[in-house]
């Protein structure tokens, strides 16, 4: 039987959906969905009975806001209070929320929201509403973080995917920081990632993290694409091992695991830093199936001339089908999807605002 | 006293449909007295105008007596019995 997936697409504008019935083989796109708003965050969570669509949804005007559908996107909702909101003591006002993410599956209520400036909060109905982790918000840490050029933002939450208590972060900058015991406290877990811009280059904490992605089957191993290195961890981050050898740059956004193979990762390569664009304009998705040892970029299908856009942190995703697909979107506007694991592309939609984020989930 | 707030079309659906509002408020109430009415009365209304903390969100205007308020007292400014609070979101975006 045909899968049946959802594709959804956050961008600087909107939200886009694509639907597939026929394997991935052909899409049907609407939108824009929540015109008019900057889409950092969406999450297709298919724990519960009907598949829900989260997107973290601001409007320049009226500001930030969490919307669910529970429809596949005919109509949203949104509470009358603010579903993200600091608590009046912090002194402090929401900017955006960076990353939704769905808990782990023996606790179907719980979703958790990265936001800018740098906090977590968590959601115990389905991300309806959510409340500050206060423990994180508190870390004598805080202080020193600092914003890096998009804003300082959690941007990746990562639920360990059997255990409630664990849960692993990343900002920009700050680095990464774990709890194990529900969230009581937090450690910093970024030893062996460099901070190039930092006068100690191995800090405790302070690295410019990028992404951090970890396979459900083997969550003790985590890979991360730093600004200026890619590391993979084997031992839940508490140490870091460089995998960047075999790619052409070590700089990038994105970073994302096999939905069902351990050990395959695949990531975007940018030059440089100073140079933010896809080597000889050649769009390359790299894949390693050996969890980092060795690389090889696929190409087949993807533009391989005069692409001079990025794809950014959250534009990159695998989806949960068999075999798996993966998904890139352009700071163009640009949608790819692969129905093969990467082996070849072919363009879900274009002309698109610039892609801010792509989840994607059989439905 | 009462005070009037002339909301756009864009907002009418977070007033119950509502173009205008008549407020009352004590006698010499400021800005922030009078939105923290309308938030009693219309909270999705008020998570558009202001934030958590109660702060102006930066690209939507309160012109108070034909003057936007960050002109005047900002948050703070003083309203008259009568006054009209026009609330217009300013040009921005790309």
């Amino acid at each position: 039987m045909a899968q049946s997936v959802l594709l959804a697409i956050g961008t600087r504008k909107g939200l886009w959906l694509a639907r597939s019935r026929d394997d991935r083989a052909g899409w049907e796109v609407t939108g824009p969905h929540r015109p008019m708003t900057d889409v950092y965050a969406v999450a297709i969570d298919t724990r519960g009975p009907a598949p829900r669509i989260l997107a973290g949804v601001t409007s320049e005007h009226f500001g930030p806001s969490v919307a669910v559908s529970d429809d596949l996107g005919a109509t949203w909702q949104e509470p009358e209070h603010p579903p993200v909101a600091f608590p009046a003591e912090t002194g402090a006002a929401l900017t955006r929320v960076w990353q939704l993410a769905p808990g782990p599956a023996g606790a179907p209520e719980v979703v958790y929201a990265g936001v800018e400036p740098s906090a977590l909060f968590r959601s115990t109905n389905g991300g309806v509403t959510f409340e500050l982790v206060k423990s994180l918000w508190d870390h004598p840490h805080r202080e020193h973080w600092t914003p890096g050029y998009g804003g300082m933002a959690i941007h990746t939450v990562l639920p360990h995917p059997s255990d409630e208590k664990r849960v692993t972060v990343a900002m920009s900058t700050g680095g990464v920081y774990c709890t194990s015991d529900g969230g009581e406290s937090w450690e910093a877990a970024n030893n062996g990632v460099r901070a190039h811009f930092l006068p100690d280059p191995y800090p405790e904490f302070g690295q410019c993290v990028h992404k951090v992605a970890v396979h459900p089957e083997r969550p003790e191993q985590l890979f991360l694409q730093n600004h200026g290195g890619v590391y993979r961890s084997d031992d839940a981050g508490a140490s870091w091992s460089s995998i960047a050898e075999g790619l052409p740059s070590d700089f990038g956004f994105p970073i994302v695991v096999h939905p069902h193979r351990p050990g395959v990762v695949y990531t975007f390569p940018l030059s440089a830093d100073l140079r933010r664009f896809p080597p000889e304009g050649r769009c390359r998705v790299y894949r390693s199936e050996d969890a980092g040892s060795t690389w090889s970029p696929l190409t087949a299908g993807l533009p391989q001339e005069g692409f001079w856009t990025t794809v950014l942190r959250d534009a990159f995703c695998a989806d949960d089908a068999d075999p798996a697909g993966l998904y890139l979107g352009s700071r163009s506007g640009e949608v790819y999807a692969s129905r093969d694991e990467g082996d070849s592309w072919g363009l879900v939609a274009q002309h698109l605002p610039d892609v801010l984020c792509v989840r994607a989930a059989v439905v | 006293m009462r005070v009037t707030v002339l909301l756009p079309g864009v907002l009418h659906a977070d007033a119950d449909g509502r173009s205008r509002l008549d407020v009352e408020v004590a006698e010499g109430a400021t800005l922030t007295a009078v939105l923290d009415t309308v938030a009693g009365l219309y909270p999705a209304l008020d998570r558009r105008l202001r934030d958590e903390q109660r702060g102006l969100r930066r690209y939507v205007n309160f012109y108070v007596g034909g003057e936007e308020c960050r002109r005047l007292d900002g948050a703070a400014t003083r309203l008259a019995d009568g006054a009209e609070v026009h609330v217009i979101p300013s040009v921005a975006g790309g």
